[in-house]
């Protein structure tokens, strides 16, 4: 439905777009005793440190295949390999993922041939699973990263129905959820409350909300995350009643794991809004056979009662959104549900849903572009990551952070905004920031011939006049 | 891309004390056990703070996406360092060589857009390994639209942070200082002599240098420009006037001062604003090296003035960080300034970090601390726990990396790095760390951290506890 604007300038200024192999990481963060190496020169992990450090503050473990001028230009096979065993010798980790960089992808690597070369040398680390991925920067975004990575993880750890004997329902409680980047260790959390009233019991993959929650353990340090989707549970995913895929963006992991198991898979754009969360619900109740609890019942009547009181507020709110798609997606639903329009939307990368977005357009950009559309729309309110507080700071108008990165407060990686009470607590923030903002105050007339008190008139003296009394 | 020879240059540095050894920091990083930055990082970092430029990244997204709007540098006025910018290149732009191309418009759209004095270009991983000529493209920017644009040869791959900080130090020593000379002095002062100085190494993090130039200005001490904190493009092109040069706290761009005594005669001396005795040493240094009679005497009344002042400050502080342990992890830079600082407040350093010290720094700390001192090469999180423990601190100083470790293993914290909120620099920035470091080593929620809950505590204590209490 979107027209796509593509983008038209040479220099991207303010990016709103965070790299492939941030979102590789982040997948891998989400399993437990992992650790994820970015194949290319040690500022690459650096920065992506920085970046999560930042978001979640916490400790991240994310290492390098350290690549130098030697390597860059000779070949970096050798630095695959070293890599992955000093891992595997140093923290015996679950899980390793390697993902490229444009560094890695421009000279050429076989990060596959590199992994297959290091299990034939080193057979006494066959317990440990080790996923390589395609993430170049130069192409995608922290959602593509994501996707790509979540894919090949299930591609490597999830045995096909045949060979393991899996078959769906076997586990009578257990749904499996693919969750996109979007959902916050807040969101993964209240979903999971969610699912436990019909009785059921969800594995996220991944799962943030059990490694990167902000939870305080008894050990001093670890290397790999603690927390997280176990791999052991990789293994039961085709034993399970039902998959639940939240966000358009994991279309392809999806598939792959519905063909690996056979497991019926129920796809979710988002869980932002009335209708969505009707939607998973609906589902809930379909997979489970149970009647909807009298508690989500309540919680959808509040959420109803909120949408009430905010309309004031948020119809006809002229809204700019700036996050990759899935998220954009939701925010669009959320806030078009309420009646306010959305003036300006800006993603990183074109991907298949931005044409169904029901919006006029959606420009493929930065936060310049965001900053431009917007003003030239006469936006009132942005939704975007903490690097576009500046720009709605230009723009003089208040924001809802949302997105990666969110660095300037605390707790924001916590924040719930799915459900129905989350839904709720979103409205009530929306409104709260334009609460003041969003009618034109009429400005103020003085009649020639109004008999108002003398110190009113002349203004500055006023206030002056009042202490000297 | 720079060659090796290029690079072997850039870490041949005569004014190092350990030039003749291997250099410490360049060892080759282990792959799957390397923390630390590159040299992109380092050059950005070293020039961001300049204020008015156009920075702008060549390469694609994951340098400047990850990293730009990411420091605690502060400007006067100028903003355009905020604006983060990059080329963004994507895969067709590579495959086809369209990135030179990219990169010229790109300079186009910065110099239309906003107008800057100059224009930085970053080279980074990607542009170095398909060859793109950078400093063609640059010139030929340069001559299109008349705006000086500086390339930055700096991609990743070539080394370290600290590798990095001096390909930026060299990048303005030989496109930026001395295309200008500094404007007439705008206050004349009748009863004294004003001196013209420059700062190399000095990043203003959280206005910090805001405590200190106060000082040089009733000194009559001109910074014609700090490399590179709350700089102008223009202030940078006039370093070559300068009578002294101070290199602030690291040697990370001791190219610049090197290279400008080399080049204009220009002395420098190492100093460090952090601590009261360490400011006042910086003050008398500068008075020494500009051999003025008057202004010793102006320096030695301001130094008396400002440090009765700060220790009366301190007293009631002191008393309460008295003893207390130290260890000091900064990663290299600045570790014996702030030592001098810790010790002006009677803390114990236990132990501190050296693995980006260079062996001048080394020494520096030996002389400070004792010939037995700790020096600490492994910075990894299990390594720097170990020592905490082991040597019975009561707080970690280090980078905001380290923070959440040891948050993590419930050790009070301060953040030192450039990403910090707080300035410590001065005798009024005493006051500030001071204050910080009280305020972590004596939080009630250390305790309450480390207590298990309640009904973990095995019944006899909590009955105990509790006839205590009626008691």
């Amino acid at each position: 439905m979107a027209d796509i604007l593509k983008r038209n300038k040479a220099l991207s200024v303010n990016p709103l777009k965070a790299s492939q192999p941030i979102g590789g990481s982040l997948a891998t963060l989400g399993f437990n005793r992992a650790m994820p190496m970015l194949h290319g020169s040690q500022g690459c992990t650096a920065f992506a440190k920085v970046f999560f450090v930042r978001h979640f503050r916490e400790p991240i473990p994310l290492q390098s295949t350290a690549m130098d001028q030697g390597s860059s230009v000779m070949g970096a096979d050798e630095n695959v390999r070293e890599g992955i065993k000093t891992i595997a010798e140093k923290s015996r980790p679950a899980l390793i993922t390697i993902l490229t960089t444009g560094l890695a992808e421009t000279q050429g690597c076989d990060v596959q041939r590199n992994v297959r070369e290091f299990r034939e040398a080193n057979p006494q680390f066959a317990d440990v699973a080790v996923v390589a991925v395609n993430t170049p920067d130069f192409t995608g975004s922290v959602e593509t990263g994501y996707a790509a990575t979540l894919t090949e993880i299930i591609r490597a750890v999830v045995p096909d129905a045949k060979e393991a004997g899996t078959y769906p329902g076997k586990r009578k409680r257990q749904v499996n959820v693919l969750v996109s980047y979007m959902l916050t260790p807040g969101d993964l959390e209240a979903l999971r409350d969610i699912f436990e009233q019909f009785r059921l019991r969800p594995v996220f993959v991944p799962d943030l909300s059990d490694s990167l929650d902000g939870c305080l353990t008894d050990e001093d340090f670890s290397p790999v995350t603690i927390g997280g989707t176990p791999l052991s549970e990789m293994a039961t995913l085709g034993d399970a009643l039902a998959t639940v895929v939240i966000g358009p963006s994991l279309t392809k992991a999806a598939e792959l794991l519905e063909e690996k198991t056979g497991v019926p898979s129920y796809a979710l754009d988002h869980l932002y809004g009335l209708k969505a969360n009707d939607a998973l619900i609906s589902a809930l109740a379909e997979i489970s056979g149970q009647v909807v609890p009298e508690r989500i019942e309540r919680q959808r009547s509040q959420l109803q009662d909120a949408m009430l009181d905010t309309h004031f507020m948020l119809g006809q709110l002229r809204i700019a959104i700036a996050a990759d798609a899935d998220l954009l997606n939701a925010f669009v639903d959320l806030v078009q549900e309420m009646g306010a329009e959305v003036v300006a939307a800006v993603t990183s990368c074109n991907v298949p849903l931005l044409a169904r977005i029901p919006v006029a357009s959606i420009k493929i950009g930065d936060l310049e572009d965001m900053e431009h559309i917007g003003k030239a729309n006469k936006v009132q309110l942005v939704i975007g990551n903490s690097h576009a507080v500046d720009t709605a700071q230009r723009l003089g108008i208040p924001i809802l952070r949302a997105g990666f990165p969110l660095y300037d407060i605390i707790g924001g990686y916590q924040k719930t905004w799915i459900g129905y009470r989350g839904t709720r607590q979103t409205l009530f923030d929306l409104a709260n920031l334009v609460i003041n903002y969003s009618h034109e105050e009429i400005p103020v007339y003085r009649s020639i011939y109004a008999q108002k008190p003398a110190n009113e008139i002349t203004g500055l003296n006023s206030s002056k006049a009042l202490s000297c009394q | 891309m720079k060659s090796t020879k290029d690079i072997a240059e850039l870490l041949d540095e005569p004014a190092c004390e350990h030039n003749k050894k291997e250099k410490s920091g360049c060892a080759k990083p282990k792959p799957g056990a390397s923390a630390g930055g590159c040299a992109f990082d380092g050059a950005q970092i070293a020039l961001l703070p300049i204020a008015d430029v156009a920075h702008i990244v060549h390469g694609p997204i994951a340098c400047a996406g990850s990293s730009w709007d990411n420091r605690g540098t502060r400007s006067s006025g100028a903003d355009l360092y905020r604006i983060g910018m990059t080329t963004d290149l994507t895969e067709q732009d590579i495959i086809m060589g369209r990135s030179e191309k990219r990169l010229f418009h790109a300079i186009k759209q910065a110099i239309d857009t906003y107008s800057p004095p100059a224009v930085f270009i970053y080279n980074t991983c990607v542009p170095a390994l398909i060859g793109d000529d950078i400093s063609a493209v640059c010139k030929s920017a340069e001559e299109r639209w008349c705006v000086p644009v500086v390339p930055i040869d700096s991609a990743g791959f070539y080394g370290t942070k600290n590798l990095g900080n001096r390909i930026a130090g060299d990048a303005m020593v030989k496109y930026v200082i001395g295309t200008r000379d500094p404007d007439p002095l705008p206050v004349q002062r009748q009863d004294i002599k004003v001196h013209d100085v420059n700062l190399v190494g000095e990043y203003n993090i959280a206005g910090e240098f805001w405590h200190v130039l106060p000082l040089l200005d009733e000194l009559g001490l001109r910074v014609l420009c700090t490399l590179s904190g709350d700089a102008r493009f223009r202030e940078v092109q006039t370093m070559h006037k300068a009578e002294v040069n101070m290199m602030v706290c690291s040697k990370a761009m001791v190219n610049v001062a090197s290279k400008l005594q080399q080049q204009y005669g220009t002395p420098w001396f190492e100093g460090s604003f952090y601590g009261i005795t360490d400011t006042s040493q910086a003050l008398r240094d500068f008075a020494k090296a500009l051999n003025d009679a008057d202004l010793t005497a102006r320096t030695e009344a301001l130094i008396l003035r400002e440090e009765t002042r700060v220790r009366k400050a301190l007293e009631p502080w002191k008393v309460r960080l008295k003893g207390k342990r130290v260890l000091l992890f900064t990663g290299g830079v600045k570790s014996w300034s702030v030592i001098s600082a810790l010790q002006d407040l009677g803390m114990v350093v236990v132990a501190t970090g050296t693995k980006k010290s260079t062996e001048e720094d080394k020494a520096r700390i030996r002389e400070l601390m004792g010939e037995d001192t700790v020096m600490i090469d492994d910075g990894s999180p299990r390594a720097l726990l170990k020592i905490v423990h082991d040597y019975k601190a009561d707080i970690l100083i280090a980078g905001g990396r380290n923070m959440y470790t040891a948050l993590k293993a419930k050790v009070p914290f301060l953040d030192i790095n450039q990403e910090r909120e707080f300035g410590y620099e001065g005798y009024q920035g005493m006051l500030e760390l001071v204050r910080q470091l009280v305020l972590t080593i004596e939080s009630p929620v250390w305790e309450a951290v480390r207590a298990p809950a309640p009904w973990k505590i095995p019944p006899s204590i909590t009955l105990q506890h509790a006839q205590n209490r009626l008691c």
